[in-house]
């Protein structure tokens, strides 16, 4: 039997108009994701209503947006486990992020900084191998592997950290830089990735919080290296005090 | 790093609207409660210390002034305000021992347990305190 559900929407258009919350009544079926009921509403009600979507299965993470404020892939997410029947559901778009229009956010602020730290996925099935012996050169614990992170940016949107610094890497950039310095990658400076993460908006402005592991779909937990990054700086620190440091 | 921020003209990247992040805590887990908590009590505290130092301006009008202020502060309103600076004290300065390890790596993944702990703690000396304050 369907719910009904009352979904409120924030709506921004690029039109000089404030922002606002629209609410749509739908029935909705308890075991239905948010992203059919978005859909929907798009179908049967208002077609100006934007939003981004793709693999519809948790993959692709670009359907990422707050589910009563929090951030979720609505795509992910059972009705039956974010609202009750005659109960309501507020989607927002991702914050930290410009809005361009609805709940699509632009994603370049994110993926400008991905690119600064030079990121290149390398999967499980396709490990950096050694030259001469042909075998994994370096085999990382599997539940460290930054390589899950699908880019969804919803540990940007999560993270306190942009109220105070706007310019902050973030925690998908710094875990990318932890996750280079454990697994190098041909043709990066490892060196300068460890004085970005050392920067004025690295690693240091954390305060952890551990949003961004708390919300991460794919379970990276970008807090615990962003702790590694700094634990590492605070012994490259030291070293340098006493002379023995890089 | 130069990001460009071309975008920034849209609504939701003003700063006002940044910083509504620190106190957002619909759907936040304990970590995201204990940095908006860490947040407010600093901000507090920094407050009160303000305060502290106009109140001591008082001295300068001599001891007459300052012996009407003192009548005041062993009100019960007053002492009740004791009670919620020490507060304020003890949560801002054990969370900042527990923000201080697990910001050099220790301890990350017993956050949760250590801000509940340090709850409890701060707990039984404001009691603590408490009966100090209003038993003296």
């Amino acid at each position: 039997m369907n719910w009904h559900v009352t979904v409120r929407v924030s709506r921004y258009k690029q039109d000089g108009s404030p922002p606002r919350f629209d609410s749509f009544g739908v029935e909705a079926g308890p075991d239905e994701y948010v992203i059919n009921v978005m859909e929907r509403i798009w179908a049967e009600q208002d077609r100006s209503l934007v939003f981004r979507h793709a693999c519809h299965h948790g993959a692709c993470g670009s359907c990422g947006l707050r589910i009563n404020g929090r951030e979720r892939l609505p795509c992910s997410v059972l009705i039956r486990g974010i609202t009750t029947d005659g109960g309501t559901l507020t989607l927002e778009p991702l914050r930290n992020l410009p809005v361009v229009s609805d709940l699509m956010v632009n994603m370049a602020p994110f993926y400008e900084r991905m690119e600064a730290v030079h990121f290149t996925p390398a999967r499980v099935a396709e490990p950096i191998l050694d030259e001469t012996s042909g075998r994994p050169a370096v085999q990382p614990s599997p539940v460290l592997r930054y390589e899950d992170c699908l880019e969804c940016g919803l540990c940007f949107s999560a993270c306190p950290i942009f109220g105070t610094d706007p310019e902050y890497l973030g925690p998908g950039a710094l875990a990318a830089i932890a996750r280079m310095i454990q697994e190098p990658r041909d043709g990066v400076d490892v060196g300068a990735l460890r004085r970005l993460a050392d920067s004025e908006h690295g690693c240091w402005r954390c305060h952890v919080a551990f949003e961004c592991s708390e919300v991460c779909p794919s379970g990276v937990d970008p807090a615990r290296s962003i702790a590694a990054l700094r634990r590492q700086g605070v012994a490259d620190g030291l070293g340098r005090l006493f002379g023995s440091g890089r | 790093m130069d990001v460009q921020r071309e975008h920034d003209q849209t609504y939701q990247a003003t700063d006002a609207r940044r910083v509504v992040g620190w106190v957002d805590l619909r759907g936040r887990r304990l970590g995201m409660w204990a940095f908006a908590v860490h947040r407010i009590t600093g901000i507090g505290l920094v407050a009160y210390l303000l305060l502290h130092l106009l109140v001591l301006s008082i001295l300068a009008q001599g001891p007459a002034g300052w012996d009407t202020f003192v009548t005041l502060a062993r009100t019960p309103l007053f002492l009740a305000l004791d009670v919620v600076l020490i507060a304020g004290i003890l949560v801002h300065g054990l969370n900042g021992i527990r923000v201080a390890l697990l910001g050099m790596g220790y301890g990350v993944g017993r956050q949760k347990p250590a801000f509940a702990g340090l709850l409890i703690a701060a707990a039984i000396l404001l009691v603590l305190a408490s009966i100090r304050i209003f038993a003296g």
